[in-house]
């Protein structure tokens, strides 16, 4: 097709304050203004810009769209974009002649359901039919905007570009309708995918008014109506995810799915200890075995390993079997760091907790905690812990690539294509431009498919055989060579003063962090792994100091959802139990009195600054009356107050703000005469803004409820002499369906804040709750995770 | 060495060798991808098919024990996808990534044929091998019962069933 109206866009710091809610391109206007302002209310909290796209971009848009398409492109402008951030389209909006429309999904799906509520609420602004609308998965492109699905952000940064696209197009098309037929635009009106004029009867369909959408500016935002909530038809309603049949009849296709014509079969073995080199090789029996083509060695990485493949030598073959069976006959020596072939788990326990009992990195300082805890005669201290943890996707990790001529396409399961471009070109000294990243559907992600060390081994193998290649982890791979949610330790002291709230707390906290993956050998925890917990606690105590202490990394470290605040939240809840008991009362009542009055938590005010998952305090305050809210409903839909407590039986609860939302979670649970726990109830409240999909939403909590019992109950990764211990599901347990809670329910706050996450929030409260609950059934306090650990009758 | 296999209803012979595990004859040699590979251990069920009407790992079944067998894989469970299993699924909406909902249809299948009214202990017997990382496996209890109650009053009929938005063929 060719654009008409293609048009530069300024660079956001050339527009003027306030534009960057403006639609970049200006219009005939006025006289449109006023179309269907009846109906449609305006948005205030838009920051998007939307564009028609020239086909000269087509290659950028792939296959996508057919022939004669008229595509839009729309793109957020975060609030706190830098000056080289440029004009980057994050969602796009096609028109076929047939009349299709076509939804770009920029987003990875893993199961939170993203790929359908992104294009939902398009559909929904634009009012077509969603069961016609066809969504077709973005590649990976940075004028997409970011695409690295993780932070439990893609409602919550994209649903405005959404709601904008989809009203633009509807403006756009009424508009031409009205131009065709030679009536007032105001008169006109899109509904259900078909556009009316409703005095002379004249109809048209979107594919009659595309050739003639295609020449029309695009409209100020201004111009713009948007429907109420009350005329959703699909924002709010029960929606099935449009991979669902795909699914039930085994026709989606993951990465673990994607072959290519003459494809090889890759199996690599790895160092067995981080940051390790192979000395000598000998595949002759590999060789020997039927099916196996040839090996390759595969270079290590070089410091900061970043998102680099480890090295080692793979095996490559007819079939993945025939893969796997040669790498067992490969005889590799391997020049193990001697600096990290001592690590085991033990003694780390031992060197993270001499980190937190002593003085660490300041990260908030409120009055005079010292000082104040001295002078306090109810007081505590605690250490607790929580082990490595392993994201263990049920899919393990798998990519094709296929290298030609200086580029390469690869097809992956990742949670950032632009990531693979970087990760991948950097491989094979190509430019990211030269790497087409293809996104499938991801069987799990959590957190390890965000790092594509596969997808570059992918990449180097193709290079190196001249043929298409697939790199298939198997879970021993996955559970050896993942990017570990690391191991972490907290120190706490508490005091209570006479009237029965917390008067002083010290939360220190030490934990090889993520940082180690960019910068070789960093030993304290970034901002937003002290801000996911540490330092971003709203309790009204005033005295206060939260505290990194430094500790060093010996594996790849790469967070699992919900990251830092798993061992925080466990913590901190756990020591607010904890302190509740010592107090006379339990935790709801403790909590809420030690939160203080409703209000809006401010951490400039002791030396420190929100990180708030990189949103600023006014658009997401960190709110305590949100907050009380949840806490207050989970105790009263789970009974906790009336709950009999002992003899085996318990309730636990714990209320914890993160990624911008606040939920509660009570657990009951029942410890047998063996000590064998099991978890009849769960109960959470969430408040997390507005909603696009109650349902996903709903099951994102009852998923978080199940990954919260494996972390809580039994997930443990250990390393003995550099190596990893554990190797499979048999000695790396996630929750079976006889382990994992057996009713959850999920009350969804109706709010009217913005948009927050959903994916992750649910974790956090699940360890403290448990634990909490095991204390109210047994007497035992478990402060060490995972709580098999802990011999509880 | 070839094996005969009687896959979804059809004769298909393969070239491999013996202690080949089913799983990747089926995904690689017949391209019936459905079957998933999850653990290679028997650990977590998303390899789950049909051998002769039985729910067996296939990832640890070699295809010399298969030969000539009927084996069932999630494409052969019903013609069109209207399996009452595949019906209840969606309309109690259990899937989140995917990735072992197939496996766990098998398991769940493969219950049913045994037991068509089972208890929410039969139910956790049959699956309590099928992981899920997602974690649904309260919608998987109460899709099974839903797939019993779909069969017994003879349904299916078609699609899933209600009035559901956005389900896609």
């Amino acid at each position: 097709m060719k654009c008409t109206f293609g048009t530069s866009f300024p660079a956001p710091e050339n527009l003027p304050a306030g534009a960057a809610g403006g639609i970049q391109q200006s219009s005939t206007g006025g006289s449109f203004a006023g179309l269907a302002a009846a109906v449609y209310a305006k948005r205030d909290d838009l920051k998007v810009s939307i564009e028609n796209v020239s086909v000269d971009r087509r290659g950028f848009l792939g296959t996508a769209f057919a022939a004669g398409a008229w595509v839009l492109g729309a793109n957020i402008l975060s609030g706190n974009a830098d000056a080289a951030a440029s004009w980057q389209p994050s969602v796009y909006l096609g028109f076929e002649p047939n009349g299709t429309v076509v939804i770009t999904a920029h987003r990875s799906e893993m199961g939170t359901g993203s790929r359908t509520s992104l294009p939902l609420v398009v559909a929904e602004e634009l009012d077509v039919d969603w069961t016609k609308v066809r969504v077709e998965q973005a590649i990976g492109d940075k004028r997409y905007g970011s695409q690295n699905t993780d932070g439990s952000c893609s409602v919550r940064d994209f649903v405005d570009a959404m709601h904008q696209a989809g009203a633009t197009a509807r403006f756009m098309l009424e508009r031409a309708a009205a131009q065709k037929w030679n009536v007032p635009a105001g008169e006109v009106t899109l509904t259900n995918g078909v556009v009316l004029h409703a005095a002379s009867k004249r109809r048209a369909t979107l594919g009659e008014l595309v050739s003639v959408a295609a020449t029309l500016p695009v409209p100020k935002r201004e111009e713009l109506r948007f429907k109420p909530p009350s005329e959703y038809r699909y924002i709010g309603k029960q929606v099935a995810i449009v991979d669902q049949h795909k699914i039930v009849t085994g026709a989606a296709i993951f990465g673990q799915d994607m072959r290519r014509p003459g494809m090889l079969y890759a199996s690599i073995e790895r160092p067995p200890v981080y940051d390790s080199r192979l000395r000598s090789s000998d595949d002759s029996e590999t060789l020997k075995v039927k099916g196996v083509r040839q090996t390759v060695q595969i270079p290590g990485f070089k410091q900061p390993h970043m998102f680099q493949q480890t090295g080692g030598v793979a095996v490559l073959a007819d079939s993945t079997w025939a893969a796997m069976q040669g790498r067992k006959k490969l005889k590799l020596d391997w020049e193990l760091n001697p600096e990290h072939v001592s690590y085991s788990s033990p003694a780390y326990k031992q060197e993270i907790f001499g980190s937190v009992h002593k003085p660490g990195k300041v990260v908030r300082n409120r009055g005079n905690f010292d000082g104040a805890f001295a002078g306090v005669s109810r007081k505590l201290e605690a250490d607790y812990y929580a082990p490595m943890l392993a994201h263990a996707p049920m899919e393990p990790p798998a990519a094709v690539a296929e290298y030609k001529d200086g580029k390469v396409e690869v097809w992956a399961p990742v949670q950032d294509p632009q990531s693979v471009q970087q990760t991948v070109g950097a491989a094979l000294g190509v430019k990211p431009e030269d790497v087409t990243c293809n996104v499938t559907l991801l069987g799990g992600g959590f957190g390890r498919k965000s790092k594509p060390d596969f997808v570059a081994e992918a990449a180097l193998l193709s290079k190196a055989t001249g043929k298409p290649v697939k790199v298939v982890f198997s879970r021993e791979d996955d559970i050896r060579n993942d990017f570990y949610h690391a191991v972490a330790a907290m120190h706490m002291k508490g005091g209570i003063d006479a009237a029965g709230k917390l008067d002083s707390l010290l939360f220190r906290s030490a934990f090889p962090p993520i940082a180690s993956t960019f910068q070789a050998g960093a030993e304290y925890g970034l901002d937003l792994e002290t801000g996911m917990g540490l330092n971003e606690v709203l309790f009204d105590v005033p005295h206060m100091r939260s505290e990194n202490g430094p500790a060093k990394n010996h594996v790849r470290i790469g967070w699992l959802r919900a990251v830092c605040h798993n061992f925080h939240a466990f913590a901190l809840h756990s020591f607010m139990d904890e302190l509740a008991q010592l107090n006379g009362t339990n935790y709801v009542d403790f909590f809420l009195k030690s939160l203080g009055p409703d209000r809006h938590v401010d951490l400039t005010k002791d030396g420190t600054k929100a990180w708030n998952n990189d949103k600023s305090v006014d658009e997401f305050p960190l709110d305590t009356g949100r907050l009380r809210h949840v806490l207050e409903e989970c105790a009263a839909r789970s009974g906790y107050a009336k709950y009999t407590n002992g003899k085996g039986r318990g309730i636990g609860i714990a209320a914890h703000r993160s990624f911008l939302s606040y939920i509660a979670t009570a657990v009951e649970v029942h410890v047998d005469a063996k000590g064998g726990v099991t978890i009849p109830n769960v109960w959470t409240v969430a408040d997390i803004g507005k909603v696009v999909m109650p349902d996903r939403v709903r099951a994102q909590f009852e998923g978080a409820a199940v990954f919260g019992t494996s972390l809580a109950m039994m997930g443990e990764i250990t390393a003995e002499a550099g190596r990893i211990v554990q190797s499979n599901f048999h000695n790396y347990p996630v929750a079976r369906m006889k382990e994992s809670p057996r009713k959850i329910d999920v009350k969804i706050v109706d709010s009217k804040e913005r948009h927050a996450g959903a994916g992750e929030p649910g974790v956090p409260v699940m360890a403290p709750a448990i634990a909490a609950a095991i204390f109210a059934a047994t007497g035992k306090r478990v402060r060490e995770l995972p709580i098999k650990r802990t011999k509880l009758v | 060495m070839a094996y005969t296999l009687k896959v979804n209803g059809q004769s298909k012979t393969v070239d491999v060798p013996a202690d080949t595990p089913l799983l990747w004859v089926l995904r690689e040699a017949l391209d019936l991808q459905g079957t998933k590979f999850g653990c290679g251990a028997a650990q977590c069920g998303a390899c789950t098919v049909h051998l002769n009407g039985v729910a067996i790992r296939s990832c640890v079944t070699p295809v010399v024990s298969a030969n000539g067998k009927a084996v069932t894989t999630i494409e052969g469970l019903s013609p069109d996808g209207t399996h009452p299993c595949q019906i209840a699924w969606q309309d109690v909406d259990v899937p989140q990534c995917g990735y072992c909902q197939a496996g766990q249809i098998m398991s769940a299948a493969a219950l049913l044929a045994k037991k068509p009214k089972p208890t929410d202990k039969d139910i956790d017997e049959a699956l309590n091998g099928n992981l899920c990382r997602c974690g649904t496996y309260v919608r998987i209890r109460a899709a099974v019962h839903k797939a019993a109650e779909l069969a017994a009053a003879g349904k299916p009929a078609g699609s899933p069933s209600g009035a559901r938005l956005g389900g896609r063929e």
